[in-house]
């Protein structure tokens, strides 16, 4: 049955796969979803920021270079990225080392790298994309489902970058990471029981975690479940950014009418808690339909994924499409109240550039495995 | 499944497919979570976010109203408000503390004094968001250096506030009073809403009775505020009342003689208008300056003025309680007289001492020396009270009941407090037999009723009250209640008027009549050679220019024993008796009536007389002056 599905394409999927973008590489569907969400996200920012005609156009040309991302990895043929995957992977953990040792210290924090002075750049980033690359890589000529050998050292591969980037502490990070590559182990046929298997290891092992985190994680953690205990310090972000959503309503208070974005009170307004934002600007509603083209993309993206013809195209498109969700769960949860706070932006929304360069050269990616011959 | 080691891509693609088909609906289940729990927040919560949201930018603040403002009699300003501007921090928009105020005071002046007040402000109860003044009375200048440095820090502000000045500084601190800070036993006790936005509430005098009608109500503001607490619209407002303005009896040129004439020294003065018992003047020196507790003193300032042995933040006038000393002898006069205990014809033979029948306990009068030739010679009433003869009034003493005496002595309100609107005036204290078998559990004996006679012993009073005894013995025999309030612009609530005092009852008209001549004759009976004259006519009778009545007191503050002199040189300071005179004057027309106590000052005529002289002069000899062509003597009170 799968194999029919693969041979005959729907009419629209052979119509586009001859039309003008594929011949450029970009997938339509994907492109014009992946517009919408970054139009949606750039009226909010209008609000979020302010108004700032500084700040925002600061942002067009972030994602403008981030567009231009997409397209540059859309263009490179898979073949590419099979054969320096290995490369990438151990220049990128490289990288990290250098940061733990060399790094530049923001926050209390280790985790950019000063490039000749000019311009800092943040290697665990591009780890999202380099991790799991590797592991699709280390499976793509092996027989799947992997063996228990073969799932070692793919774990080994995760975590040990991921290990490196929580040690900065950028936890946030480090979890996108290695659900990325967990993502790939997952998709090559993991065993179900054996994810059993792990998630009870990791419920017992949790109050030994609890000794490792940092104290301002564990009062994160703490926060989540009793945010009115601290309410002017750890508990001042969740309870802002509930009060935002909620009194958002189902309509919302309109775009610029936000009083606890436009009054400071939702703390981090434009970065990681701009879904707030959303919620108290544009409601219910809103919130619905960001949700809505989000699950468009990922469902857009696995379809990309399964119809690639080859182990590490799959792998690798599936686990960039995981990835995407990580990101927006984890973000969305946490600005919520769900989750505990963890620095996670949402992606193709939050202001800043290097997520979006990521999440961008990802979808490059994910359209250059399905559009480029015989992959 | 493991079994194949070969590579089978169909199997793998077909595996792929279900494994993104599963996690896609995780997917979609998770994102299902997402949704409800904004469903939950937006839809079924709404209610509470949207209240939490509006408490959050919407802020109640209470303005605080003007306080009214008081004036003496002839419309001076004693208590008045001034803008102040202070720095405040709102600490719990502040990052950093330390930082902040290290910051702050490379723009202002913060002494190390202001960060210690400062931080015991700050352990004070109070609202949250309460801001928390660092720095008191701001100068114009600092206030634009922060005003353009504001934006660098948060949680920072400068706020203008009206505080209380008074403009007299010290001269009126113990008779209008002054306001304090509001403190944490002071929020037990006041209303909550109507001291919302209250920094000050009246702790002393004046300030304190009429707290009231001075406050005002307090009005509203709703304002949005940022996360920063800075206010980005005004809502609504409703505006406060002005506390109510009043104006005092209070006579601040006489307030200032009377000052004068106390000179250095401690003491007190009352003086009051007899005919409606108005306070004209009510000084208690030493003073302090009220204003200091305003704008806020160093803490050694304060210890300066809180444990200082001559207590400067004591109201002698008002809480001093002393013996009267002689000044209580012509009350014992009168009862004696009312009693038929004596009468004005009668005459003693004073020969400087006084012994009970059958004791060998020696009763001294002023004059007892100790080859005991000192004494008065042949005393009636008259040469009684203008001698001041002790031994005269032992006698009298022992020949009343106990209970005629002080039923009579009662009836001027000793032991009570009379004023109408003097805020924690001190009653006093007359011992009576059954205060004394409670109090010191002894019977009474007749050496109580000898030391009454002469106004020692129990009986204490203040110097409030002996001004109200002068306008008794002015009003011949009609009490008035001492009074602050002259006026005001609308009733105040606090002025509900207490009864009015019945007459003295006992003595007729001739016997007040003949008692006043007896205290004239103090103050002018003069060249009349050895023990003739009135004993303050040497000090003050020989150039006065008009007719003054009055006594003298001198009260013990230490016993003396038997068969010894009392030896001022040789005594401390502070075991030094006080000095006392009470006066009223014109004799036949009072204008005015006034009590003086030196404390520790020595003799009552040779001391007390001559300040009390100087006040009275400051007040009558400007009216006798312009009012002497249409004077008539002969005139009484009603």
């Amino acid at each position: 049955m799968s194999r029919d599905f693969v041979r005959s394409l729907p009419t629209h999927e052979r119509v586009l796969r001859s039309g003008g973008l594929y011949r450029i590489h970009i997938d339509p569907w994907l492109f014009l979803l992946v517009m919408t969400v970054v139009a949606c996200g750039l009226v909010v920012l209008y609000s979020a920021v302010d108004q700032s005609a500084v700040l925002f156009r600061a942002q067009i040309i972030r994602l403008g270079l981030a567009f231009a991302a997409l397209v540059i990895a859309a263009q490179l043929p898979p073949q590419f990225y099979v054969r320096w995957a290995p490369y990438i992977y151990v220049l990128g953990v490289g990288l990290l080392v250098l940061v733990l040792i060399t790094g530049v210290s923001v926050k209390g924090s280790r985790r950019w790298l000063d490039v000749a002075g000019i311009t800092r750049f943040q290697p665990s980033e591009f780890m999202k994309i380099a991790v799991p690359m590797a592991v699709a890589w280390y499976f793509h000529d092996r027989p799947l489902p992997p063996s228990f050998k073969d799932v070692c050292v793919a774990l080994a591969i995760v975590l040990i970058p991921a290990g490196l980037i929580v040690a900065q502490p950028d936890l946030g990070t480090g979890i996108l990471v290695a659900g990325a590559g967990l993502a790939v182990v997952v998709l090559a046929g993991l065993p179900w029981r054996w994810l059993g298997y792990a998630f009870l290891a990791l419920a017992a092992a949790a109050p030994g975690l609890w000794y490792t985190l940092q104290d301002y994680q564990r009062q994160r953690i703490l926060t989540l479940f009793d945010p009115e205990s601290d309410p002017l310090g750890a508990g001042w972000n969740i309870i802002q950014s509930t009060t935002a959503i909620g009194s958002g309503g189902i309509t919302g208070k309109g775009l610029l009418q936000g009083t606890q974005s436009h009054l400071d009170f939702l703390p981090e307004a434009r970065t990681d808690f701009i879904i707030a934002v959303i919620g108290e600007e544009l409601g219910l509603l809103g919130v619905l339909v960001l949700l809505t083209l989000y699950l468009l993309i990922i469902a857009r993206g696995l379809y990309l994924a399964a119809g690639a013809e080859s182990t590490f195209g799959r792998l690798l498109s599936g686990a960039l499409v995981l990835t995407f969700f990580v990101y927006l769960f984890v973000n969305i949860a946490m600005v919520s109240g769900l989750l505990p706070v963890v620095g996670v932006p949402l992606p193709l929304v939050s202001y800043g550039g290097t997520s979006a360069l990521t999440l961008m050269a990802g979808f490059g990616i994910i359209m250059a495995i399905r559009t480029h011959k015989a992959w | 499944m493991v079994t194949s080691a070969i590579k089978d891509p169909l199997r793998e693609k077909s595996q792929f497919i279900q494994r993104a088909v599963i996690l896609f609906v995780i997917i979609i289940a998770l994102v299902g979570i997402l949704v409800f729990r904004f469903v939950q927040l937006q839809v079924w919560e709404y209610q509470t976010y949207q209240t939490r949201s509006d408490q959050n930018r919407i802020q109640v603040q209470p303005l605080a109203p003007p306080r009214g403002l008081i004036f003496d009699r002839h419309g001076e300003l004693l208590a008045e408000n001034r803008v102040s501007s202070s720095l405040d921090l709102v600490t719990e928009r502040v990052e950093s503390l330390a930082q902040t105020i290290q910051e702050l005071g490379t723009l202002v002046s913060v002494t190390p004094a202001d960060i210690t007040e400062f931080e015991g402000r700050l352990k004070r109860k109070r609202r949250p968001f309460e801001p928390v003044a660092l720095r008191l009375a701001l100068s114009e200048e600092e206030i634009a250096i922060l005003a353009v440095n504001r934006h660098r820090f948060a949680g920072v502000e400068v706020t203008s506030q009206l505080i209380r000045h008074y403009p007299y500084g010290e001269l009126f601190a113990h008779a209008v009073g002054s306001v304090r800070r509001v403190n944490e036993d002071d929020l037990q006790r006041l209303d909550p809403v109507t001291y919302s936005g209250t920094k000050f509430v009246g702790k002393r005098g004046v300030e304190k009775f009429y707290e009231r009608s001075l406050h005002g109500e307090v009005g509203y503001q709703h304002v949005e505020t940022d996360a920063h607490g800075r206010i980005h619209q005004l809502l609504e407002k409703e505006s406060p009342v002005a506390g109510q303005n009043i104006s005092l009896q209070l006579d601040s040129r006489l307030q200032i003689a009377a000052s004068a004439a106390l000179g250095e020294r401690r003491g007190a003065i009352v003086a009051l208008d007899p005919r409606s018992g108005g306070i004209l003047a009510l000084v208690s020196q030493p003073g302090y300056d009220p204003n200091l507790f305003i704008t806020g003193m160093s803490s050694n300032q304060f210890k300066a003025l809180s444990h200082s042995v001559y207590t400067p933040l004591f109201n002698r006038a008002v809480n001093g309680q002393y013996a009267p000393g002689s000044t209580f002898k012509p009350v014992v006069g009168l009862a004696g007289v009312v009693h038929q205990a004596v009468d004005w014809e009668e005459t003693i033979e004073d020969r400087g001492f006084f012994k009970l029948p059958g004791q060998s306990r020696m009763y001294r009068d002023w004059t007892w020396t100790r080859n005991n030739t000192g004494g008065q010679g042949t005393v009636d009433l008259h040469r009684a009270i203008y001698r001041s003869s002790n031994v005269y009034f032992y006698d009298l003493a022992t020949r009343m009941e106990v209970k005629n005496l002080l039923g009579f002595v009662r009836q001027f309100g000793f032991g009570q407090n009379l004023a109408v609107d003097v805020a924690d005036a001190s009653p006093g204290l007359l011992p009576d037999p059954v205060w004394k078998q409670g109090f010191k559990g002894e019977i009474w004996y007749p050496g109580d009723s000898i030391n009454m006679g002469i106004g020692q012993g129990d009986l204490l009073v203040t110097p409030l009250q002996m001004a109200a005894i002068a306008a008794t013995l002015a009003n011949r025999g009609r009490l008035v209640r001492p009074r602050m309030l002259l006026s005001s612009d609308a009733p105040l609530p606090e002025a509900d008027p207490p009864p009015p005092l019945p007459r003295i009852v006992g003595p007729s008209a001739q016997d007040w009549e003949k008692m006043v001549d007896a205290m004239e004759a103090v103050v002018h009976r003069g060249n009349k050679g050895f023990r003739g004259n009135g004993t303050a006519w040497a000090y003050i009778g020989r150039d006065i220019a008009y007719r003054m009545a009055g006594k003298s007191g001198t009260a013990q503050v230490v016993e003396i024993r038997q068969g010894e002199e009392y030896n001022e040189e040789e005594l401390d300071e502070f075991n030094r008796k006080h000095a006392w005179f009470i006066a009223f004057a014109p004799a036949d027309n009072p204008l005015i009536a006034l009590s003086v106590l030196v404390e520790n000052g020595g003799g009552g005529s040779s001391v007390a007389a001559p300040v009390a002289r100087q006040v009275m002069d400051a007040y009558l000899l400007p009216q006798l002056k312009t009012a002497a062509v249409s004077q008539r003597s002969g005139r009484r009170p009603r």
